[in-house]
């Protein structure tokens, strides 16, 4: 079976600081691999590279299909209700109402649809990115510290999602400083790279 | 299609809500009233100096929004979400080019009216003026979204981005100043050629300021 994210021998130059070099990975539909390690280690990088945000200063980044990312920024409109914010992406991404039903309800956002996204908290508007995320329909999702800020009930929610996701073919780049508790889950330790 | 759709409704209802719809009618129509009490109400003198007025207030309310227009976009997140789904950075530009040119064009072609009327301008300088604004507006759109873009990254920017267009836009002034002139027979053909410059040049410059952001 072919790789979904393949990175060969990549470097990663931010400023004038060498973050990592000769780094590759590969991920194969169904697979997922946890990027571990200490701030500031480069974890947030690989994922921008991943994602085609950054250039590699060295080496190769190949994807497969679609990506879908999670970063610190919501990229929600504040203003707006949750709901209607989720369904400009929704329209971007040309994906219907049903996937951001299906995906909010996977989340547990949909009491929430009404409410504007500004009033939500931290963990609420990462639940929002993860909604964006799952009914956008892409095979590789680049998750960088999805799990910052949401509470026992969301985490799991977020794993289960990602094992969903993983039996349907589905490829899984994860950032976390801390374990979010995904079991059958290779790890790579950004800091031993340093 | 849909994707951009998507994008200029966005882009639309962000510039026209919360009331800023009005912002550049209100501008515009706030230098056609100060301009007189600046100048005395000498009526041949505000009919001679009265376009170029508008020409000035025209190029300024354009570039009243130019914060808004890029850096909340970047700051949320926005422009990586659209990066990650292959959206050319060019094409975002030109989404943002042609929403603007709609969100401040039309209610700015409205507000010409009562401006030109302040600034004692006859009905054949309000036709001439509203033909010259009509063709400039693309590449005052432009400028402001290239203006934006360039200045996303920097704190303060909205300051600069009003000094770094200038000179793009003073061919637009002179130009469109020069339609007013009886003898100025050719600058409406020379404002069409420059602002189609002007608006082709404004996707690709913004898109890679755009590009520059992400680095």
């Amino acid at each position: 079976m072919s790789e979904l994210l393949r990175l060969d021998g990549v470097a990663c130059i931010r400023g004038e600081r060498l973050l990592f070099e000769n780094l590759s990975l590969a991920l194969k539909p169904g697979e997922a691999l946890w990027l571990r390690g200490p701030n500031g280690a480069g974890k947030s990088s690989l994922i921008r590279l991943a994602a085609g945000l950054l250039r590699a200063a060295a080496g190769t980044v190949e994807r497969r299909g679609r990506c879908a990312l999670i970063d610190e920024a919501s990229a929600l409109d504040a203003e707006m209700p949750l709901r209607r914010a989720l369904d400009f992406w929704a329209r971007v991404d040309t994906v219907d109402g049903h996937a951001v039903d299906r995906a909010m309800a996977a989340m547990a956002l949909a009491p929430l649809s009404d409410v504007p996204v500004a009033m939500l908290s931290t963990g609420q508007r990462k639940r929002a990115a993860m909604v964006r995320v799952i009914a956008s329909g892409a095979p590789i999702w680049l998750l960088d510290e999805p799990a910052n800020g949401m509470d026992d009930a969301a985490q799991a929610r977020l794993v289960a999602a990602i094992a969903a996701h993983r039996d349907n073919g589905g490829a899984v780049l994860l950032a976390s400083h801390f374990a979010v508790g995904i079991g059958d889950l290779a790890e790579l330790d950004m800091g031993a790279l340093a | 299609m849909t994707t951009l759709l998507a994008l200029f409704w966005r882009d639309l209802r962000r510039a026209w809500g919360s009331g800023a719809l009005w912002l550049p009618v209100l501008f515009f129509l706030l230098v056609a009233t100060a301009f007189p009490f600046a100048v005395g109400p000498d009526a041949p003198l505000l009919r001679r100096a009265g376009g170029g007025m508008v020409w000035v207030a025209a190029l300024l309310a354009a570039l009243l929004p130019i914060d808004r227009l890029v850096r909340p976009d970047r700051d949320a997140g926005v422009l990586d979400q659209l990066a990650v789904r292959g959206i050319a950075d060019e094409v975002i530009a030109a989404v943002k080019i042609v929403a603007h040119a709609i969100a401040f064009g039309l209610p700015l072609m409205i507000a010409l009216f009562p401006a030109a009327a302040l600034l004692a301008q006859d009905a054949a300088r309000v036709e001439v003026l509203a033909v010259g604004i009509a063709i400039a507006i693309p590449a005052l759109a432009s400028l402001a979204v290239l203006s934006a873009a360039l200045t996303a990254g920097l704190k303060g920017g909205s300051a600069i981005g009003g000094l770094l267009v200038l000179p793009l836009a003073v061919p637009l002034l002179i130009f469109g100043a020069g339609m007013l002139d009886p003898s100025g027979r050719g600058a409406m053909k020379l404002l069409g050629a420059t602002s189609l410059l002007l608006t082709m040049i404004g996707p690709f410059a913004a898109g890679a300021a755009m590009r520059g952001l992400r680095e």
